[in-house]
């Protein structure tokens, strides 16, 4: 069965968008990240035109961030002071992110763009965890605590002046490096159609040393609050987000993220890390490959155009 | 560049008036107007054609038939390695090219006519012109420049573009038949559908008619809709996004 869709203007089987929504729903609720990364790639590998793509992503995003965010919000596990000072950032971020992405397409490098800033960000972010869970594995095998916090070695950013109590997530720093991180986030996900959930958790873990459940649930609020912004942006600027294709994909996504949480809850956390940093791995991989590998085709077509 | 397009258009209609004999083409099709619903996965359209002779007795028409989807101007780029990394690096632009091409005629063209009247009377994906912005000047190129050949071959491959050198069949003399699709990806708009008579190789008469192509439903509403309040229908998605998570939040509530 195909649907139409009146903004990509193209049909798709309504069953594989579904299921794709469903997977990445799945995965994201099991390792607690949004999964526009792995959403946004295999749209595009349907076909669906990569504009479109990372636009209706963001109203995706927007939906299950919400519905994770929620969750932690009964749960008090929301720093409310931090995310705000991330969100000044971030939504700064969002409209520099949506600006450059109309820029990069009307110079035609929105794929290169797109496939370097992949590579990069999850090959670099999916060592890093992989390095860093083998290390746990290791450390809990042999019996060994795990460290929670490492001692000392504060930033030198954290020192800059603006300081600022958080509370909640017990954590005394300047302003300037959080709304530094927020305006990154936003930038990358309006960009590249990734709440950036997967970077700004370790980010928040390790940089700032908020607490893992704390991060989480702070990093869903700015998820929630950039796509959102990216969502309107993306209407307004490109008038690429699909609206039907976004809905499919949301009822998918936040279905699948219920099965996934379930999932993830019987294994133990640093097999969960070990496991996404093996997926972002595989995903920056394969983009990068196709990016050195030589075409099968040199030549694309593309539509001319502003706006759609 | 007005200059030249009405060079052409007066060399064009100098061509069509030039041998002005009998002949009359009657066209008739299926379905003067195609609807995109949600559902919509291409639609296959027949063209009827009758022509009028002149009274001789046993006439060898032929028949080519093109049809022709709206103007859209289309980049086609070329990736090279720079860095050991595959990027676009070269490209040319099609201004006002058709989305959709489609010719169809009762025998390969090259038997019809003459080369140099096939060209002038465009007769088959290869001769129809493609208007390049070259610098600040726009012109057709060699047929076997490497960004137009390129562009046929991804048009073609995508089912947009397609030719058929038997695609149109002769019920009489007098009378044909063709079909052509409307693929499920064509864009919406007017596509124009040509027929062109020829007689041991000159144009003798021609005729137009055309098929409009529109969204309808919900589809057409909603790209209506976006298209004219970007705003409300940005918002309007948004808040749809967090009605469905808070959904979904309240559907999977644990406690």
């Amino acid at each position: 069965m195909t649907i139409y869709l009146p903004i990509a203007e193209l049909p798709v089987a309504i069953f594989t968008i579904f299921a794709m929504g469903l997977a990445v729903g799945f995965i994201s609720g099991m390792f607690g990240v949004g999964g526009g990364f792995l959403m946004t790639p295999l749209l595009i590998f349907t076909g669906v035109p990569a504009a479109v793509a990372v636009a209706s992503v963001s109203a995706h995003m927007a939906a299950s961030s919400f519905s994770g965010a929620l969750s932690y919000l009964r749960k008090g596990l929301i720093d409310l002071p931090l995310s705000g000072i991330l969100l000044a950032g971030g939504l700064a971020g969002t409209g520099l992110g949506v600006a450059t992405f109309t820029v990069l397409r009307a110079y035609g490098q929105v794929d290169l763009t797109i496939g370097l800033s992949y590579v990069i960000l999850l090959s670099g972010v999916g060592l890093l965890m992989f390095v860093e869970s083998v290390g746990a594995i290791r450390r809990a095998r042999s019996g060994r605590k795990a460290e929670v916090r490492r001692p000392g070695t504060h930033g030198w950013f954290l020192r800059l002046p603006f300081k600022m109590r958080f509370r909640r997530s017990r954590i005394y720093v300047s302003v300037i490096p959080v709304a530094v991180l927020g305006l990154g986030i936003g930038f990358l996900g309006a960009l590249l159609g990734v709440g950036g959930g997967f970077l700004l958790v370790p980010a928040l873990i390790y940089l700032l040393r908020v607490p893992t459940q704390m991060s989480i649930g702070t990093s869903l609020v700015l998820t929630l609050v950039t796509m959102t912004a990216a969502t309107v942006l993306h209407a307004v600027a490109n008038g690429t987000v699909d609206a039907i294709l976004a809905l499919i994909l949301m009822i998918g996504g936040t279905m699948g993220a219920q099965f996934g949480a379930r999932a993830g809850q019987r294994l133990k956390a640093e097999y969960l890390r070990l496991l996404l940093a093996m997926l972002v791995l595989a995903v920056g991989l394969r983009v990068g490959y196709d990016l050195v590998r030589p075409p099968a085709d040199p030549f694309v077509v593309r539509t001319e155009e502003g706006r759609r | 560049m007005r200059r030249r397009l009405l060079a052409i258009l007066l060399f064009g209609l100098a061509a069509l008036a030039g041998p002005a004999r009998g002949e009359r083409l009657v066209l008739s099709v299926s379905q003067p107007e195609v609807l995109i619903t949600s559902n919509f996965t291409g639609a296959d359209l027949v063209l009827f054609g009758v022509v009028e002779g002149d009274g001789r007795p046993k006439p060898r028409y032929d028949f080519a038939v093109t049809v022709r989807g709206p103007a859209e101007t289309f980049v086609t780029w070329r990736k090279s390695r720079v860095l050991g990394l595959y990027i676009n690096t070269d490209s040319r632009t099609f201004v006002d090219s058709p989305a959709v091409l489609a010719v169809a005629t009762n025998r390969p063209a090259a038997e019809i006519a003459p080369p140099e009247v096939l060209r002038r009377e465009q007769v088959g994906l290869w001769r129809n012109i493609f208007v390049q912005r070259v610098g600040p000047d726009f012109a057709d190129v060699v047929p076997d420049d490497p960004f137009r050949l390129a562009f046929l071959r991804i048009k073609t491959a995508e089912g947009l573009y397609a030719e058929d050198p038997f695609g149109v069949n002769l019920l009489s003399p007098f009378v044909f038949r063709t079909t052509f699709r409307i693929p499920a990806s064509a864009p919406v708009g007017s596509y124009e559908v040509s027929v062109k008579l020829f007689e041991s190789g000159l144009p003798v008469a021609s005729a137009v008619t055309s098929v409009m192509v529109r969204k309808d439903g919900y589809g057409q509403e909603l790209a209506a809709f976006a298209e004219d309040r970007p705003w409300l229908y940005g918002f309007g998605v948004a808040f749809g996004a967090l009605f469905v998570g808070f959904g979904a939040n309240l559907l999977f509530r644990k406690d």
